[in-house]
């Protein structure tokens, strides 16, 4: 199971959890399992978010690989001067 | 001075040659956006509106029409309406930052453009544009723009980030929000507590080129435009957008570009100059003064940052709470995102509240300026952190190493950092002379430090060997301050040959595959690896043609200095030079292509030593000796990333000292030109000291981890910190000029 | 409206071109006389970037009227190479890395060429007050000051 971490920002799309463990192989299919637990979320997620998987940050994750015990982040974005 | 891991022995990586493109900007036969021109080129000019806010009644053009030489006028009314296309918010607001439609939000957005046979004629002609405004009431700061009352930028702006929803419009586009642990128990276990209040202006990232555009458009719809930005591909993108094209029947020549800092990412004049190109039937050329730079570009945002943060008396941090509010300019989008995730990122605190807000104001549209967002919120915790050493005397580098992120710490943003080098900059201070100069009378010392992500994103790279077996290396990356070197110097590496064989080129939107903008440090990490990943190809095909030439089997052939090596040496080697000469019967041309979405970006630490002697009878601070360490990862090409690293420090001792957008009330601009608006000169500074620090990120294949922007976080507390150690005042307040320091000084002796 | 005529030596060559009286020099040198290595930074006298030598003295280009040039002698960084060898400071502002961007380069290198006719032997402070009235963005002028020092060490023969 992935242990997915939300910022406090991010919170309010999941009733207020900091951390959910979900099953999924994907970022896609991760991102869908949440959808299904918090529905909406989903479009919030790929829109506003970057991820880091383990430490590395992705900006489009959607088709990476997600271990067993991953540690997954959804971040704000940011950009770069 | 420079900590490396280990030494890995490389030819050219690592060595200080002359920069490929070097002698055409010597010579002055470089390109940059304002010196093309073609024949039948029209110049333009745009129309500003000198109000912070108003509504637009109506604009009359008639007038300007049908003076001598004018062959187009444009208005917002000459652009697709991407709000009743069903456009994307950000998409919308793109383009209606580029030419206002109803509503001007801040002085000198554009509201019309002209073209015209000649500069003067085209001057005539906008000062002829009859704009009829409605004034409407404006706000500045953050502090007046989420007052109660205050009067709205955008009627339908609803706060984001917040549950539930708030059912008022604001001029707070979103709130964000990071926390962890205790916050009240943290300040409980402290036993020293401090809380300060700063406020920082907006500043402008200061390139020395103007921005600049020549467009050529063609009755087919298609269109070619030159323009100095750092990535012709995201001008083509948003072009697009605001003209409503596809992208497809755009061209854009990235000319060389004279300096960005995150300020040239955005559009400006490129649709404008597409439209009248178009109008006219004519190419036209659109350079901005400078007062048009200062009023209509950049800058980045003005900020209120509250800290408060607590320490045991051996110097671990308890707790840390920050609430901040940047300002957006005109529509969404200040970095306040960024500067919450790397507000207390240097440390490890468990306990912490991060609060920020994105708020809307009636100045030019923020851009992103080197680290977007970290240094203000750097100056704030970096302040206060100084402070709370100073309360339980402990040397400022030491209580920063007793708090360090350090691999594996759970970053205030979220993840777990891997392999990073923020303690071996600490130490690089530390150990550094200066970090033990003699001060004299009226001199102190701070110390400040800053992190930022640095960031990945898509590149692509072509490799050409050439029949003599030299090589083209083609990117679509602008080169703003010696990329093309690192490129080479990676490709000679890899290739084996000598650099000067190495002939590395910015190519345009149809040469090369897509490239992200040059920012976010990304480019010696990201275009940079699709550089090595094609180089490695061209090897792989080599071996392969090494192979048929001997009639072996291609793991019998090793590519070892620049030529193909037989394992038992049962060869005569053959050189790329051999195999490029008779590419033709191997198989043909050798090339190959890369491309890559990159993966394994690696943070970026600074940590950075002051010096500075204040006089106290004018509150004149001076920089008289400065050290900044940065961690390089590794540094490919040494003299261009100390450039990074010594023009980051300045641009900050500016930030620090001088710099600031003053409005009227009125809400106009009062220092639009360089002389009003300073930024530092020769005479004002000392050299910058640098200690490249090497920790190689792990996910790269030379370690790289991207140098553009980190320098500029610590400058301003460093600054700060220098001073309070001087002569015992804390300045809350940037800049921190001669006249702020001599109030504070007069309030210590009161 | 009926131009001006004027007949100047750019870059050791006479010259001659027509422009309006309210043209800047810089202006001219660049779309008249295609010339486009001096640049326009601001326009106002504030960045150096236009420099230029007139009659051996350093000038704002872009703070001259087209016309003021009738009769001098010009000299732009177009001019600075003798016959494709280059000058000892464009040569050590590269092999210094005296520039990232190089949109200020031109303007330096006149600047500093100007100093270095006048003072061959400069103290840094000399040098930094020299070119105080250059801007740089990128540089942090660190660069720029050692490879004036170098060209200086190198064109007194030492
Ligand atoms: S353009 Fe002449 S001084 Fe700036
Ligand atoms: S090198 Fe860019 S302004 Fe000097």
């Amino acid at each position: 199971m992935a242990q997915v971490h939300f910022s406090a920002g991010l919170r309010e799309l999941t009733g207020g959890a900091a951390q959910i463990e979900v099953d999924a192989s994907t970022v896609r299919g991760l991102i869908k399992a949440l959808d299904e637990m918090f529905p909406g979320i989903a479009a919030r997620l790929s829109e506003a978010s970057s991820v880091a998987i383990d430490g590395e940050i992705f900006t489009d994750a959607e088709y990476e690989s997600v271990s067993e015990n991953a540690e997954v982040h959804f971040l704000d974005i940011f950009q770069g001067g | 001075m420079a900590i490396t891991e280990e030494n890995p022995g490389y030819k050219w990586v690592g060595t200080r040659p002359i920069r490929p493109d070097g002698v055409e900007k010597v010579t002055g036969k470089a390109r940059f956006g304002a010196d093309l021109t073609l024949p039948g080129m029209l110049f333009g000019k745009v129309v500003r509106s000198p109000h912070a806010h108003a509504r637009i009644v109506s604009i009359d053009t008639s007038a300007a029409e049908s003076m001598e030489g004018v062959k187009a006028v444009i208005t917002g009314a000459d652009f697709p309406d991407l709000a009743a296309n069903g456009a994307h918010p950000s998409e919308i607001d793109v383009a209606n930052n580029a030419i206002a439609r109803d509503k001007v939000l801040y002085e000198g957005h554009v509201v019309a453009a002209v073209a015209a046979i000649t500069r003067e004629q085209a001057e005539a002609a906008a000062k002829a544009v009859a704009v009829t405004y409605e004034a409407l009431p404006h706000v500045l700061t953050v502090d007046e723009a989420m007052a109660d009352d205050a009067p709205l930028l955008h009627e339908a702006m609803i706060t984001k980030g917040v549950d539930p929803a708030p059912e008022e419009p604001s001029n707070i586009a979103s709130k964000i929000l990071h926390e962890r642990g205790d916050l009240d128990q943290g300040f409980g276990e402290a036993d020293e507590v401090v809380e300060r209040e700063f406020t920082t202006k907006p500043v402008h990232q200061g390139y020395i080129e103007p921005h600049a555009a020549v467009a050529d458009a063609n009755s087919d719809g298609r269109a070619h435009i030159w323009c100095s930005s750092q990535g012709h591909f995201q001008m083509r993108a948003y072009t697009a957008t605001v003209l409503g094209v596809s992208p497809g029947t755009l061209k854009v020549t990235a000319a060389e570009i004279g300096g960005g800092f995150g300020g040239k990412t955005v559009i400006y004049l490129e649709p404008l100059a597409v439209r009248l190109s178009q109008r006219a039937g004519r190419p036209v050329k659109l350079v901005m003064d400078r007062d048009e730079v200062f009023r209509a570009t950049g800058p980045t945002s003005g900020t209120r940052i509250k800290v408060k943060m607590g320490v045991s008396k051996d110097g671990k941090i308890t707790a840390a709470e920050v609430w901040m509010a940047y300002e957006a300019g005109a529509y969404a989008g200040s970095p306040v995102g960024a500067a919450g995730m790397t507000a207390i990122a240097c440390y490890d605190i468990p306990n912490f509240v991060v609060e920020g807000y994105d708020v809307v104001c009636n100045k030019p549209r923020v851009a992103a300026y080197r680290a977007p967002g970290a240094p203000m919120a750097a100056f704030a915790v970096e302040s206060v952190l100084d402070e709370l050493a100073r309360t339980i005397e402990m040397d400022p580098i030491d209580i920063r190493l007793t708090n360090a992120a350090v691999e594996g710490t759970q970053a205030s943003y979220g993840p777990k950092f891997p392999r990073i080098g923020f303690v071996e900059t600490l130490e690089a201070i530390k150990e550094h002379p200066n970090y033990t100069a003699e001060l004299g009378p009226n001199q102190g010392r701070g110390v400040a430090a800053g992190f930022w992500f640095n960031a990945g994103m898509m590149s692509s790279a072509t490799v050409h060997v050439n029949e003599n077996g030299t090589a083209t290396v083609v990117t679509g990356s602008p080169d703003i301050g010696g990329s093309r070197q690192s490129m080479a110097l990676m490709a000679a590496e890899e290739l084996g040959i000598p650099y000067e064989s190495i002939k590395p080129i910015v190519a345009d939107t149809e040469t090369v595959g897509f490239n992200d903008v040059t920012g976010g440090s990304r480019v010696t990490l990201a275009t940079g690896a699709a550089v090595v990943d094609a180089c490695r190809l061209i090897v792989e095909d080599l071996r392969g043609r090494a192979a048929k030439t001997w009639d072996v089997e291609v793991d019998q052939v090793e590519w070892v200095d620049g030529q193909a090596q037989h394992v038992d040496g049962s060869q005569p080697p053959l050189s790329l030079n051999d195999l490029a000469a008779k590419s033709g019967r191997t198989g043909g041309p050798i090339s190959a292509n890369a491309s890559l979405n990159s993966r394994g970006v690696g943070a970026g630490f600074s940590t950075q030593l002051c010096d500075v002697e204040v006089d106290p009878e004018t509150g004149v601070t001076r920089v008289v000796r400065y050290l900044s360490a940065q961690d390089a990862g590794r540094a490919i090409s040494p003299d261009y990333v100390e450039g990074q690293m010594q023009g980051g420090v300045v641009q900050g001792i500016g930030w620090a000292l001088n710099e600031e957008y003053i409005h009227d009330t009125e809400g106009v601009m009062e220092n639009p030109s360089f002389l009003d608006y300073r930024m530092p000169v020769a005479s004002d500074l000392p050299m910058i000291d640098c200690a490249i620090v090497e920790v190689p990120n792990p996910a790269h294949p030379y370690g790289v981890r991207g140098v553009g922007e980190v320098g500029i976080v610590p400058p301003m507390a460093a600054v700060g910190n220098a001073i309070r150690d001087a002569v015992d005042v804390r300045m809350t307040e940037l800049p921190m000029s001669p006249i702020k320091v001599l109030e504070a000084l007069n309030e210590n002796d009161g | 409206m009926p131009r001006t005529h004027i007949t100047t030596v750019i870059n050791g060559d006479e010259t001659e071109f027509l422009t309006e009286d309210s043209t800047s020099l810089l202006n001219a040198l660049r779309d008249e006389v295609g010339l486009t290595g001096a640049k326009e930074g601001c326009g106002t006298g504030d960045c150096g970037a236009c420099s230029i030598l007139v009659d051996d003295r350093v000038n704002c280009s872009c703070l001259m009227f087209a016309p003021e040039a009738d009769g001098t002698a010009i000299v732009t960084v177009e001019g600075l190479a003798d016959s494709g060898e280059l000058h000892p400071l464009q040569q050590c502002f590269l092999e210094g890395a005296a520039l990232q961007c190089g949109i200020c380069t031109p303007g330096f290198l006149m600047a500093a060429k100007a100093l270095l006719d006048k003072n061959p032997d400069p103290t840094e402070t000399e040098i930094r007050y020299a070119l105080a009235g250059n801007l740089c963005r990128c540089t942090g002028y660190d660069k720029i000051i050692r490879a004036v020092q170098e060209a200086a060490r190198e064109m007194r023969g030492q």
